[in-house]
């Protein structure tokens, strides 16, 4: 294991976040704070609660949730296309790195930057509006584990795009409306049994109400099935990198 | 000098690539880089000499053939391989927004050693890049990051340097400065091996040559033996009053009439018997009563050797 390789990358990547600490932080919890003001303050206010939970609270996990997969998917991608698309790849394709540790160094990072956002934005919504968490240490197995593997996601992203354009596209034209469909700003139960069924092809909607439960202890959907889905949605992610790695596709000409 | 036998650091066998393109970039390559040489891989545009450097460092993949590297084949052994293997690209691409000092401790621990600074600021300071460790790369000059890529490439201390046309764009000052580098490098052991356009660069450093043009190797020769082998070196002198023959006396295979009559041209192979030669034929022409106004000697350089031999080449 080439963990000297690991740390530098970890380190390298962590360090291009913090030379643009401002832009990484300040826009998502600028739009965090909007969403609260506008859906948790001004309609929640008109809004009656959601199985025992003031609307301003309900919408907490999917607001975080949103921000997690938006920005793991772009950070990760970011992080492995700018190389690709600079040259600068050319080091890490010739130094004596695994897959595996490619991932975890890239991977890794981005999912830190994740995380540490989700707690900053889960702060900023503290001081809109009061929640307790009822089960804190899964609220932060979820965490960690969507963000690990929408980083995941997103290096696939990066590997795979071959315009920056395609790295906009995928978070804002699927991961965002999917999000929004996937019961972030309301509860699958308020939904016509038709559009409900509709609604359980989303895999967002799993993440969404796994981290929910985490925060309020009720769920429209099982918690175990919710873990699982985050478990295959991740494998399937790093059965791609690995094949990725191994058949050098979009790295080695 | 080599009074033991040069032992292959790099082995190349068989090497063939075919780009997705469908292009053959590769035409089965051989070839054996001796430990501790200067090697330089002469070849027109297009020839493949990015294509094999690519292949040996991991950054492409070969459609056939083996590469040992210091003993460790490159595919199933590639840890062990790489870490041997440094690489200086003939594309210029640098992390604009980082420091020298990040960029090449980076390269180092990406090439699996441990952080040392002192190794580090060895390395930056032998390249003269020390003063600008806090400079950001992307405000430094042309040659400057040039030199950084040396450093990064340099950084986990390789016995095998690649430098893919190092001094394209560089001016003659920086170029000197890259060939004493380059001869210091070989002073402490490390194998390079190095492409270029610059035949006076083969020329002034390397030990031994290859040539590669149109996917195929067409000649591996120790750089004196080839001049040697394949030099050339013409003497002309030009005659007060016009022969209309060579005299019997004079009479040589390599001797020529030129000019109406008014000038000989002795052309002879190899490098060391010019001077001996010229000075052979002004006292044979003086024995003879020829009287002549001037001589001018002409070597070719290893561009004409290269000229020649890529030519003749459909
Ligand atoms: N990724 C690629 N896909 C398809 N063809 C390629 C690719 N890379 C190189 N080639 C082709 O392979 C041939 C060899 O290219 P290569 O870069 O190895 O040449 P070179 O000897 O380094 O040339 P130069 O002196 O210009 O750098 C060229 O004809 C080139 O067009
Ligand atoms: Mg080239």
């Amino acid at each position: 294991m080439n963990l000297h390789a690991v740390r530098a990358i970890y380190a390298f990547e962590l360090g291009r976040t913090l030379r643009t600490l401002f832009q990484s932080i300040a826009s998502p919890v600028i739009s965090t704070s909007l969403y609260f003001i506008v859906f948790g303050s001004a309609i929640g206010s008109r809004m009656q609660t959601i199985d025992g939970v003031s609307y301003g609270a309900f919408i907490v996990p999917g607001l975080i949730m949103l921000a997690l997969l938006t920005e793991s998917i772009s950070n990760a991608s970011f992080g492995i296309y700018l190389p690709r698309f600079t040259g600068t790849i050319y080091e890490l394709l010739s130094a004596p790195v695994s897959a595996i540790e490619a991932l975890m160094g890239y991977v890794g990072a981005a999912a830190t930057k994740s995380v540490i956002l989700g707690l900053i934005i889960l702060g900023t919504a503290r001081l809109f509006v009061p929640f307790e968490i009822v089960h804190p240490v899964w609220a932060a197995a979820f965490l960690v584990l969507i963000s690990v593997s929408f980083s995941l996601f997103g290096f696939i992203l990066g590997l795979w795009a071959d315009g920056f354009e395609k790295l906009q596209v995928v978070p804002i034209m699927i991961i965002t409306p999917l999000t929004f469909l996937g019961g972030t700003f309301y509860s699958v139960s308020m939904l016509p049994p038709a559009w409900r069924t509709v609604t359980l092809f989303n895999p967002i909607v799993y993440l969404v109400n796994g981290f929910r439960w985490s925060f309020y202890g009720q769920s429209d959907i099982a918690v175990g099935f919710s873990l699982s889905m985050i478990g295959v949605f991740m494998a399937v992610c790093l059965g791609i990198v690995v094949w990725i790695f191994r058949t050098g596709w979009r790295l080695r000409s | 000098m080599a009074s033991s036998p040069p032992r292959p650091i790099v082995s190349i066998k068989g090497l063939e690539k075919t780009y997705a393109s469908g292009h053959r970039a590769l035409k089965g390559v051989d070839l054996e880089v001796h430990a501790g040489e200067i090697f330089a891989l002469l070849g027109p545009n297009g020839a493949g000499k990015t294509t094999l450097i690519g292949i040996v460092c991991g950054l492409v993949r070969a459609t056939a053939g083996t590469v040992i590297a210091d003993g460790h084949d490159i595919a199933q052994d590639y840890r062990a391989a790489r870490a041997k293997i440094g690489l200086v690209p003939q594309e210029l691409a640098t992390d604009m927004f980082e420091t020298v000092w990040h960029a090449v401790n980076f390269s180092r621990g990406l090439f699996g050693k441990p952080r040392d600074h002192a190794k580090v600021e060895e390395v930056l300071r032998a390249l003269s890049l020390w003063d600008k460790r806090n400079a950001k790369i992307g405000a430094l000059s042309g040659g400057m990051k040039r030199r950084v890529l040396i450093a990064k490439a340099l950084s986990h201390e390789p016995s095998i340097l690649f430098l893919d046309e190092p001094t394209a764009g560089v001016d003659v000052e920086l170029r000197r400065d890259m060939w004493d580098m380059v001869r210091r490098l070989r002073e402490q052991g490390v194998t390079i091996i190095l492409t270029t356009h610059y035949i006076e660069e083969a020329e002034e450093m390397a030990d031994r040559i290859g040539v590669i043009d149109q996917g195929e190797i067409i000649l591996i020769e120790e750089k004196h033996a080839l001049m040697e082998k394949l030099g050339r070196t013409r003497i002309t002198i030009g005659l007060k009053e016009p022969l209309a023959a060579i005299p019997p006396m004079l009479a040589d295979e390599r001797l020529a009439l030129a000019g109406d009559g008014r000038t000989l041209v002795l052309t002879l192979m190899g490098e060391g018997e010019g001077a001996q030669g010229a000075a052979d034929l002004i006292k044979r022409l003086g024995a003879e009563g020829i009287d002549f106004t001037t001589i001018d000697t002409v070597k070719s350089s290893l561009e004409d050797i290269f000229v020649d031999l890529v030519g003749k080449r459909p």
